[in-house]
């Protein structure tokens, strides 16, 4: 029998035409007469535009039109009876400004430099308010809203009274999600009631759905386009204003119309991480068994929309502690809505938690991979639930003798190598393992090969890569005959690419509606063929592509060209049961950094990384390997580099380019280990993957700043660690 | 953008006159920095002249002098051997500074030209008075961890961000110009200002005056040479602080110093003082401690970038340790 694919190393699907340029990136598309888009963004923080003056733009060379709140097709499905400010930023509906960079206007020309230029003709004017866009200055501001409850297990504040604890403030800055390939979108309105999109989008039908409600047309005058995505990190999780007003101007001028938004402007228009303060209190036996751990966060969102995010539940359920409490709020400030960001919350939330139980192991005089060890949760503390798979305490072993943990002092500042400092640290990850619902369609041809669609995304990490191989070994046909198709409305439904949960839920609609096609050759066998004619459909063999009854062995292509069939199609919804209701379920990661610090000038070096997955089957380790150097490199960025800077006077951002954002470059990079434990989760899905994604990047912060801890003995509690805070 | 002309005149007169008889024109080397200049509003050129035609991409060594033609990129500066040899200290900075695709575009006179990179210069929403005069200066009471130490003024604090221009104040290099007036020669260290009362001026490069080359002197520093640079990411960042540092050692004792600083000033700051403290002595941490001393004397620091001073001493000691154990 052939061998078994999931699991290999295999080479992407598209990773030719990747790098042949012959990917077509939402941008790459040109439909017939269209024109560009440039937008006239706020440099106003809150206010009203009191004016806009598009005269001058209106007679520049090449223009179509101006579009804003003034002249904008109205969107039917914007909420305007009632006059909630949460519900989402409606784009040229009124005009009311609430962030700088909001925008203002849409210039339409048929060159991009001439849409340029003209956007720079426009004169708009404002009656500027009040601003704020420091959460440091709006603490008083912080609210709860209905979904953000808040946790209690045991006793509140239980750490006061721990023999040993700790308690510290842990703060992190925006972060901008940076993908090279920049937003935006192309809008064409074939018909007044039929939209046809490019889009840069983590989900085709999710953008088909926001548009369903918002024009009010049916889905099926919605067609959204998107096969290849240039790296998102979650920015392209939701459509965003900006794609609205580009929608609104191609509806009013009734050509297509192309936007690609500008760097800086990715900085306001789609999303970010969102600045967290959090504070841990944690306390412990003099033995190390913790007793109590409470974790409070603040963290921003936009004037006119709530996002949360999963800070605080880390310390909910990763150790075996009898008290906890949690308290999460948001402070609205004057900036565009945060997204998910790699890791989301959980990543936020992992800086604070694991850069704690490190502060109090070095208070308790305890090496962290012990107290860790120590405070393993055999069962999950939160649900009370057993898990499915958890190997947290193989990760920490394997990465432990990969990175050589002995070598570290428990006593910080006291190795040295050539005049640098050197520390070792470690973290770990959580992040649960999800299972959603799709469906997929397999198309098998007459000559043999087989195509499978399903409306899912691939943001980079190799989706349809992935589902090739998991199709190949549910069907035994070879991957080479095995096209995975994405990206495109009209496919069966699938969910966003998002939450580390594509391979287990796009996954096992693939490898259920493979199944399903083999009970359908099945059944067209028993009824048709003579071999076959005395076995149920269910109790056939399949092997390498081929029925096989004894010694009988049907090609499937045979079986069609028989039958007289061009192909055979087979459609399949696939979901979680009630596995998910008697289990818990998560990823684990594990990350270890070997850092050198230079004591003159406070630079931090990153040696080596060693980063263990417990992520149940990996489906392709060349993939999965560069996913968690991915999610590695976003660490490092999270741990000494990144920091979107707001000059809180003008609300505006300072360093929104790629110059002065600092996204680590291939020098910040060292060796990194990738290891897997690789062992199937018995329960989650039935390619037994749980997910990977985000548990690449969570804890990753602090297993830097506990290195450099160890090797200076500072504790830098606010990310990032630049060398200004060493010194 | 505005809408602008472009001429690519063949001779050095002919790019000289172009410039002189329009007061927005400018020249264009490797538009590493003026593009982006020209595309955030900074600057609105009616015209560019396109210097890349004329003969000024060379190196040459005449009588120990080395010549550096204008249009030289930044790449083959690093890595010519003349310069390798005889100004190793040279060809260090150029290495450290942006990546190797913009070394391959920037030139040598364009580098000596680049701009500020305060943030407030580029976003032409916000005050500026280098970008217009009297408008303010928004890193003063705003952000300005990246910003200057010495010599700064009310009106401007911001940095000149050149790594190569750190190397060439050192070495007593000489600028080449070619004006309406003339050729002249300005020494290296006059050629950029501190901003006073003018920060809209970075230098004192007159109206219509092309720079054709740079020369540098012979000098003993071809061993003991080292350029610190400290910054936010491992490469492809500005400096926070650097240090160029180069020594002419014998017999365990100094003969001869220079030192300089990048990311601490409006101009390539040398540190004259400093060195004169160390001749004569014997290259050891003591003795490079109190140069560092003496050079940070005049500091003066602003809300978010007082780490720099400490950072200044420390990296002088690193950098003139580094330069003597080479
Ligand atoms: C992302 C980024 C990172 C960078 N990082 C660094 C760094 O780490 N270190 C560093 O030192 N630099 C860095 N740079 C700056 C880079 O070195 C400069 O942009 C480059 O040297 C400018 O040279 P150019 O030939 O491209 O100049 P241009 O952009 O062509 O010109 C710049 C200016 O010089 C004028 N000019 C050009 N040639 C002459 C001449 N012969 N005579 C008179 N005037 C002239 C032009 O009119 C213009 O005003 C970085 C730049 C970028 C964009
Ligand atoms: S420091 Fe200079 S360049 Fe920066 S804002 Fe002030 S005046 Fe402008």
């Amino acid at each position: 029998m052939k061998k078994q694919t999931v699991g290999q190393s295999m080479d992407r699907v598209d990773g030719r035409l990747k790098v042949t340029g012959g990917a077509r990136y939402f941008a790459d598309h040109q439909p017939e007469g269209m024109l560009y888009a440039a937008l006239v963004c706020s440099p106003v923080s809150s206010g009203r535009i009191t004016a806009i003056d598009a005269t001058k733009a209106l007679r520049a060379p090449g223009v179509a039109d101006v579009v804003s709140h003034l002249n904008a097709p109205p969107v039917p499905g914007y909420k305007v009876e009632n006059p909630n400010p949460k519900q989402g930023l409606k784009i040229f509906h009124d005009d009311r400004i609430y962030s700088n960079g909001q925008p203002v206007a849409i210039v339409v020309a048929n060159t991009l430099e001439r849409a340029v230029y003209a956007a720079s003709l426009v004169k708009v004017t404002y009656a500027q308010e009040v601003h704020q866009t420091d959460m440091a200055h709006s603490m008083d501001q912080a609210f709860q809203n209905k979904n953000m409850k808040d946790y209690l297990r045991g006793e509140a504040d239980a750490w006061k009274k721990a023999p040993v604890s700790v308690e510290a403030e842990y703060n992190i800055p925006i972060e901008v999600h940076n993908p090279m390939e920049l937003a935006g979108i192309i809008a064409h309105w074939e018909t007044p009631d039929k939209l046809t999109l490019y889009a840069k989008t983590q989900g085709v039908k999710s953008v088909q759905q926001s548009l369903k409600t918002l024009f009010q047309l049916p889905e099926s005058q919605i067609t959204v386009h998107s096969q290849f995505v240039g790296g998102a990190f979650g920015m392209a999780l939701r459509i965003w204003p900006m794609e609205i007003a580009t929608i609104l101007a191609a509806k009013k001028i009734r050509k297509p119309v192309k936007l690609v938004i500008t760097r800086k402007d990715m900085f306001t228009l789609v999303g970010y991480r969102p600045a967290a303060k959090q504070r841990i209190g944690i306390g412990a036996t003099a033995e190390g068994k913790l007793t109590g751990i409470t974790h409070e966060a603040v963290a921003n969102t936009s004037p006119y929309e709530d996002f949360t995010e999963a800070i605080v539940n880390m310390s909910r359920m990763m150790y075996a502690c009898p008290n906890v409490n949690t308290h999460y709020q948001l402070v609205p400030l004057n900036l565009s809505t945060p997204v998910w960001m790699r890791g989301p919350g959980e990543a936020t939330g992992a800086f604070a938690l694991e850069s704690a139980i490190d502060e109090l192991a070095h208070k308790l005089h305890m090496d962290p991979l012990q107290l860790r060890l120590v405070n393993h949760a055999d069962i999950d503390p939160e649900r009370n639930l057993p898990y499915s798979s958890k190997y947290l305490k193989e990760a920490y072993e394997m990465g432990a003798a990969k990175i050589g943990w002995q070598q570290r002092s428990q006593t910080p500042g006291k190795l040295e190598e050539n005049g640098w400092l050197v520390g070792y640290g470690m973290s770990s990850g959580v992040f649960g393992a999800g299972r959603g619902r799709a469906t997929a369609s397999a198309t098998l041809k007459a000559d043999g090969s087989l195509v499978v669609r399903s409306a899912a995304a691939d943001i980079g990490p190799g989706t349809a890569t992935a589902m090739v191989q998991i199709a190949a070994d549910a069907t035994g046909i070879d991957v080479k005959k095995i096209k995975f198709l994405l990206g495109e409305s009209e496919y069966p439904e699938a969910p966003r690419q998002g939450g580390s949960s594509t391979v287990s839920t796009v996954g096992s609609a693939v490898n259920d509606v493979c199944r399903n096609l083999q009970q359908k050759l099945g059944e067209l066998a028993t009824a048709n063929i003579p071999a076959f004619k005395d076995l149920k459909a269910e109790n056939i063999q399949h092997e390498d592509g081929q029925l096989v009854a004894g010694n009988t062995r049907l090609d499937y292509a045979a079986l069609l060209q028989q039958q007289q069939l061009p192909e055979l199609v087979v459609t399949t919804t696939s979901q979680a049961g009630d596995e998910r209701k008697q289990y818990a379920m998560y990823s684990f990661s594990v990350h270890f950094a070997k850092v050198q610090v230079h004591p003159a000038t406070g630079v931090v070096r990153i040696k080596h990384i060693v980063s263990v997955a417990d992520s149940g089957t990996v489906v392709n380790s060349k993939t999965a390997r560069s996913q968690m150097i991915g999610g590695v490199v976003g660490g490092i960025g999270m741990a000494l580099t990144e920091e979107a800077l707001i000059d809180h006077r003008f609300g505006r951002y300072v360093n929104n380019n790629y110059a002065d954002y600092h996204v680590p470059v291939n020098a910040d990079t060292p060796p990194t280990d990738v290891l897997f434990i690789n062992k199937k989760d018995p329960v989650i899905n039935p390619m037994g993957a749980k997910g990977m994604g985000e548990i690449a990047l969570i804890g990753f912060a602090a297993a830097v700043s506990n290195a450099v801890f160890n090797a200076t003995g500072k504790r830098v509690r606010d990310l990032p660690i630049t060398p200004d805070k060493l010194i | 953008m505005n809408q602008f002309s472009y001429v690519r005149p063949a001779s050095q007169q002919a790019a000289i006159d172009a410039i002189t008889r329009d007061s927005s024109a400018r020249f264009i080397a490797g538009g590493t920095n003026l593009l982006d200049l020209m595309k955030n509003g900074v600057l609105a050129p009616e015209k560019l002249v396109d210097i890349n035609r004329l003969p000024l991409k060379n190196i040459t060594l005449n009588n120990n002098i080395l010549h550096i033609g204008a249009l030289t990129l930044n790449s083959e500066v690093a890595a010519h051997p003349l310069v390798k040899t005889h100004h190793p200290l040279l060809s260090q900075v150029l290495l450290a500074g942006a990546s190797q695709q913009l070394r391959n575009m920037a030139t040598t006179g364009g580098n000596m030209m680049q701009r500020t990179r305060c943030s407030y210069f580029y976003d032409i929403t916000m005050p500026c008075n280098k970008r217009t005069p009297g408008s303010g200066c928004s890193a003063i009471g705003g952000i300005n961890r990246m910003h200057a130490i010495f010599g700064a003024s009310d009106q401007c604090i911001a940095v000149h961000p050149s790594d190569m221009c750190i190397a060439l104040v050192a070495l007593d290099a000489t600028v080449l110009v070619a004006g309406p007036k003339g050729n002249r020669r300005i020494p290296f260290g006059e050629f950029h200002r501190l901003p006073g009362n003018t920060p809209d001026k970075d230098n004192n490069l007159g109206k219509g005056e092309l720079i054709t080359g740079i020369e540098i002197p012979h000098s003993p520093f071809t061993q003991n040479v080292y350029y610190l640079k400290v910054r936010d990411r491992a490469s492809y960042a500005f400096a926070l602080v650097s240090v160029a540092a180069a020594l002419d050692i014998s017999n365990n004792t100094i003969r001869g110093a220079r030192l300089a600083m990048g990311g601490v000033a409006h101009k390539p700051w040398r540190l004259h003082e400093a060195e004169k403290t160390l001749i004569g002595k014997s290259p050891t941490a003591d003795n490079f401690r109190i140069a560092a001393t003496v050079a940070t004397q005049s500091a003066r620091t602003y809300q978010h970038n007082a780490f720099k001073v400490p950072m200044a001493q420390n990296s002088i000691v690193t950098a003139l340790q580094k330069a003597a154990a080479v």
